[in-house]
């Protein structure tokens, strides 16, 4: 028997999602189908509520609801707006604000370079970063892209078009990531701890 | 499917064994569930393989900073129940100057995605291992990458069955004479003056290329990198390779496009009020 169509749409749907397998898919829309009916409603009101009430912030393309004229973040007024914070996705902004130690603005780019993927500096927000720094007075960026080879190649890519603007850039220190054993680090993460080691004051 | 009783079946003799090992090159890497990622790869032994890294994402795995783009490493596989994963990793060579410079980045990303795109999985072909190998190698201790590339280009023609034909017509057979030529793509190799108009597709070529172009065909890294390829010869060698690539995979390849931007970057930097187009 061929799979019910509401059933492979369901399956194909899921499917469509990161990490989902047609296995896992299978297992989802089986599951939706046995259970209670408002588990499916809540499911499918949540992610149409997704879709229409979320949108980007015009200014530095974070997350903010309908009918905002920019995000939280962007309105907050003790913020220090001479502080600038770019970073891959608006996960990013969720993740800093979590640990609560940055009081600057940021910038989501919306994706990184991936000269494989097909995904180039114009698939990204930094033009509408360039301008926003010629606009605004900003006196450092902090780059916050991931410590993998497309954040590294988005870092890059962005000091090169940011040091005419002549402000400090920065990026996030790559050291040892806490809890591990140098035994066990990869080279790379060694050098880049050594050649971004720190001066140890006698205080 | 065996059943019990299945003379086949058979408990003392497992037909695969759990985990095996692979020297690989780390292609291209994806992100997976929660903290997974979707590693692909191209080993010695086995060719192409995906195989799947759990937790890599967080910063307190001890795998996440082996298995990075264009790294050469050892690696111990368990069979999963559709995808390998990887439950260890040990680094040879980290390539990671290939990783710090967006022009290095591009070049070995085009290596890559040809070999991703012109390879199946789990079809062992040692030449195109070490090809690639040997082209990390060198552009990470600062080989002219543009040389690199195209003799890789050639090479991996040459291992992958497409070698074009450079020495006689791929029409009328003869031996090619030293004038001005055409390349068919659709017969994947050069036409001579007399048989182009039966071929209107032909693609115009200088007999300057086709001389470089036969050079990195067929000798050793060692005699070819003593050419000393004229810029123009360069650009028309990259058109017509990109072009070729492009008709054999019937769609473009991403990462040219990617080079190319890169490039428009120094314009752009000296200018920083020229508007994008
Ligand atoms: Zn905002
Ligand atoms: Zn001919």
């Amino acid at each position: 028997m061929p799979t019910p169509k509401p059933i492979q749409d369901v399956i194909n749907a899921f499917s469509r999602l990161p990490g989902i397998g047609p296995k896992t898919a299978g297992r989802l829309a089986f599951f939706l189908l046995s259970a209670p009916d408002e588990l499916a409603q809540d499911l499918a009101n949540s992610i149409i509520a997704l879709k229409t009430e979320v949108v980007t912030c015009p200014v530095c393309f974070n997350i903010m609801g309908r009918g905002q004229t920019s995000c939280d973040i962007c309105q907050d007024e003790h913020r220090d707006r001479s502080l600038i914070c770019v970073v891959e996705d608006a996960m990013d902004v969720l993740a800093l604000e979590r640990v609560g130690a940055y009081q600057g603005l940021y910038h989501v780019l919306q994706g990184v370079l991936s000269p494989i993927e097909g995904i180039s500096p114009q698939d990204l927000r930094i033009e509408e970063l360039l301008k926003r720094l010629q606009e605004n007075e900003v006196r450092e960026v902090i780059i916050a892209t991931n410590p993998s080879m497309e954040g590294d190649a988005t870092a890059m890519y962005l000091q090169q078009r940011l040091q005419p603007l002549g402000l400090r850039i920065t990026r996030l220190a790559r050291g040892l990531p806490v809890g591990s054993d140098l035994e066990y680090a990869d080279p790379t993460t060694l050098v880049r701890a050594l050649s971004g080691r720190q001066e140890m004051g006698v205080s | 499917m065996l059943a019990i009783g299945d003379e086949r079946y058979n408990f003392n003799v497992p037909n695969r064994e759990r985990t095996f090992r692979l020297q690989a090159l780390i292609l291209r890497h994806l992100d997976w569930g929660e903290a997974d990622r979707l590693i692909t790869l191209y080993s010695r032994e086995e060719g192409k393989r995906r195989a799947i890294a759990k937790g890599v994402r967080r910063l307190r795995s001890r795998k996440s900073g082996h298995l990075e783009p264009f790294s050469q490493v050892n690696l111990l596989l368990a069979r999963g129940r559709d995808l390998p994963i990887i439950t260890q990793v040990e680094t040879i060579k980290p390539f990671s100057t290939l990783r710090e410079d967006l022009h290095l980045i591009s070049y070995a990303s085009y290596l890559v995605e040809l070999v991703d795109r012109f390879t199946i999985e789990e079809e062992s072909n040692p030449d195109v291992y070490g090809l690639l190998l040997n082209c990390f190698d060198r552009l990470s201790k600062g080989a002219e990458a543009a040389f690199e590339v195209r003799y890789f280009e050639l090479q991996f023609l040459n291992s992958i069955g497409f070698r074009p034909e450079l020495t006689e017509c791929v029409v009328c057979r003869e031996r090619i004479q030293p004038q001005a030529q055409y390349f068919s793509f659709e017969l994947g190799g050069v036409v001579c003056p007399n048989c182009k108009p039966k071929l209107p597709t032909a693609y115009s070529i200088s007999l300057e290329m086709l001389k470089y172009l036969r050079h990195l065909q067929r000798s050793t890294y060692a005699e070819a990198r003593k050419a000393r390829i004229p810029p123009l010869v360069q650009v028309e060698m990259e058109s017509l390779l990109g072009r070729y690539f492009t008709h054999l995979l019937e769609r473009q390849l991403n990462t040219p496009q990617f080079i190319r931007s890169i490039k428009n970057m120094s314009q752009l930097t000296t200018d920083p009020d020229q508007d994008n187009p």
